[in-house]
């Protein structure tokens, strides 16, 4: 599904990213964890090319994404991003948010996008707030609202970057719950968190990133309960 | 001279004259404000772009203008560059229009670029991610924000052109200024025709701060949260 291959990131003199290689089957959800800095969002922001990578290649579905020939905005439209900020569009209400995209960008009609954004508020529980505005929601309505806005596009992926981060403790749940329901319904995901909770319970696989180099992966139960290599530990002592 | 001995049957007999100036001086500044937004527009863009033989150009224009004198920049464009490029002269309507117009340009680019990365760079990253291009990314989410933030400071900016425009009697435009002028010289009083060139200008800037203000709330209206189209599912 997505293949990573001998990834470099540069910002300037600054190397973040230093030869990662990895691999996400479809249906798989795999979280990426890390000290701060370790270059986790660097290295998911490469996936969609939102950042400009230095060196390797990245293929989505076998399409090489980092191809001058390769049309990166319907790569884009395959990938769902949800991001810590939330960055909803202040301008719209939640229903706009939701249908901008699908309406601009697969041409369904204003009435299909509607119908589609009220069956994915009705997943994320927010149906009754489709015609606000996003500040009149709290953090954690925003994040879900931002996870049905990616999901309108129908992606094959979704990446997630820290998407509990930025909220006040008693709404992390409510966002987790509805990564755990798609987790259940088979999306593949590739989750940027410091939730280890989260990431034992639903992951298929952890990935722990350090220095800009992927140090270990395994399973959950693995890296959590026997990590092999002494920065888990050393990481693993510190957060859990 | 007495102040209280005012003659304003003088301006009165001219009245015609200052009539003709304020259609002159409102011709002048909106066709000044509408060209300088366009040209704004693009130059303002223009400032935000990452190909440089863009950026560039537009960062040098902005800077030409917005660093010398509006009067010298209207005789420069009526005396030299328009004889220069037209080989004659069209008037002081064509040379006034295209001097508030190149000035009015670079202070509204500066508005547009500021307005423009005002917008926190998560709204365009979104905008990407989800497949729009960079085109659509701007049409859609980031100038219809940036607009709201830029109505103040380009209505500003209109007001501030109505006022220069006067610069244009320089060339002899029959602008409101130049009403008063051709008054004060032919009768050696300065008072009256001054004073209501003064307060015609004032009436003027009176009335676009009052739509300026006006323009400001409807735009804010459908983003105002009490007003939120609730329970129309
Ligand atoms: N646009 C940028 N320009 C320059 N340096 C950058 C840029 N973005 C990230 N960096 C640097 O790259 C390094 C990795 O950043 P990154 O955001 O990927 O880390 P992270 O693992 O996501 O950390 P955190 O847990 O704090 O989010 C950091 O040292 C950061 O300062
Ligand atoms: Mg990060």
């Amino acid at each position: 599904m997505i293949k990573v291959e001998n990834l470099y990131k540069s910002f300037g003199h600054l190397e973040v990213l230093k030869g990662i290689s990895y691999e996400v089957r479809e249906k798989e959800v795999v979280c990426v964890i890390g000290p701060s800095g370790s270059g986790k969002s660097t290295f998911l922001r490469c996936i969609n090319l939102l950042e400009e990578i230095t060196d390797g290649a990245i293929y989505i579905e076998g399409v090489k994404v980092n191809d001058p020939k390769t049309d990166i905005n319907l790569i884009r439209t395959e990938v769902g991003m949800v991001f810590q900020q939330f960055n909803l569009f202040p301008h719209m209400t939640v229903m706009e948010n939701i249908t901008m995209a699908p309406m601009n960008i697969r041409k369904i009609s204003k009435n299909d996008a509607e119908h589609l954004a009220l069956e994915l508020l009705a997943k994320v529980g927010l149906k009754e707030k489709a015609y606000n505005y996003p500040e009149q929601l709290s953090g954690g309505q925003q994040q879900r609202v931002a996870i049905a806005r990616a999901l309108a596009m129908k992606p094959k992926v979704m990446l997630f970057d820290e998407p509990t981060s930025a909220l006040d403790p008693e709404m992390v749940k409510e966002v987790l719950d509805v990564m755990k329901q798609l987790a259940l319904e088979g999306m593949t995901m590739v989750v940027v968190t410091h939730e280890m909770g989260f990431a034992r319970e639903v992951a298929d696989r952890v990935v722990f990133m350090d220095g800009g180099y992927i140090v270990e992966q395994e399973k959950p139960e693995i890296i959590f309960d026997a990590p092999k290599n002494e920065r888990t530990k050393a990481f693993l002592g510190k957060v859990l | 001279m007495d102040i209280f001995d005012l003659r304003w049957d003088i301006i009165w007999n001219y009245r015609e004259l200052f009539l003709r100036g304020l259609w002159i001086t409102l011709v002048l500044t909106i066709s000044g404000y509408i060209g300088g937004i366009i040209l704004g527009v693009l130059l303002g863009l223009g400032e935000t772009s990452k190909k440089k033989w863009i950026y560039w150009p537009s960062k040098l224009y902005v800077d030409l203008f917005r660093g010398t004198p509006m009067l010298v920049q209207i005789l420069i464009i009526h005396l030299a560059f328009i004889p220069a490029v037209f080989g004659q002269s069209f008037g002081f309507m064509v040379s006034g229009i295209t001097a508030l117009i190149l000035n009015s340009a670079a202070y509204n680019a500066e508005i547009i670029r500021a307005g423009i990365q005002s917008i926190d760079k998560g709204q365009m990253e979104a905008a990407r991610s989800l497949g729009l291009t960079h085109s659509q990314a701007m049409r859609k989410i980031i100038l219809p924000q940036a607009f709201r933030r830029m109505i103040p400071p380009l209505g500003n900016e209109f007001i501030a052109l109505l006022k220069d425009s006067s610069l244009v009697t320089v060339i002899a435009a029959s602008d409101i200024l130049y009403a008063a002028k051709v008054v004060a010289g032919a009768y050696q009083r300065f008072w009256e025709p001054y004073l209501v060139a003064a307060f015609m200008y004032l009436v003027l800037t009176y009335l676009l701060t009052k739509l300026i203000a006006y323009v400001e709330k409807r735009f804010s209206n459908s983003y105002n949260p009490r007003k939120s189209r609730k329970g129309r599912i």
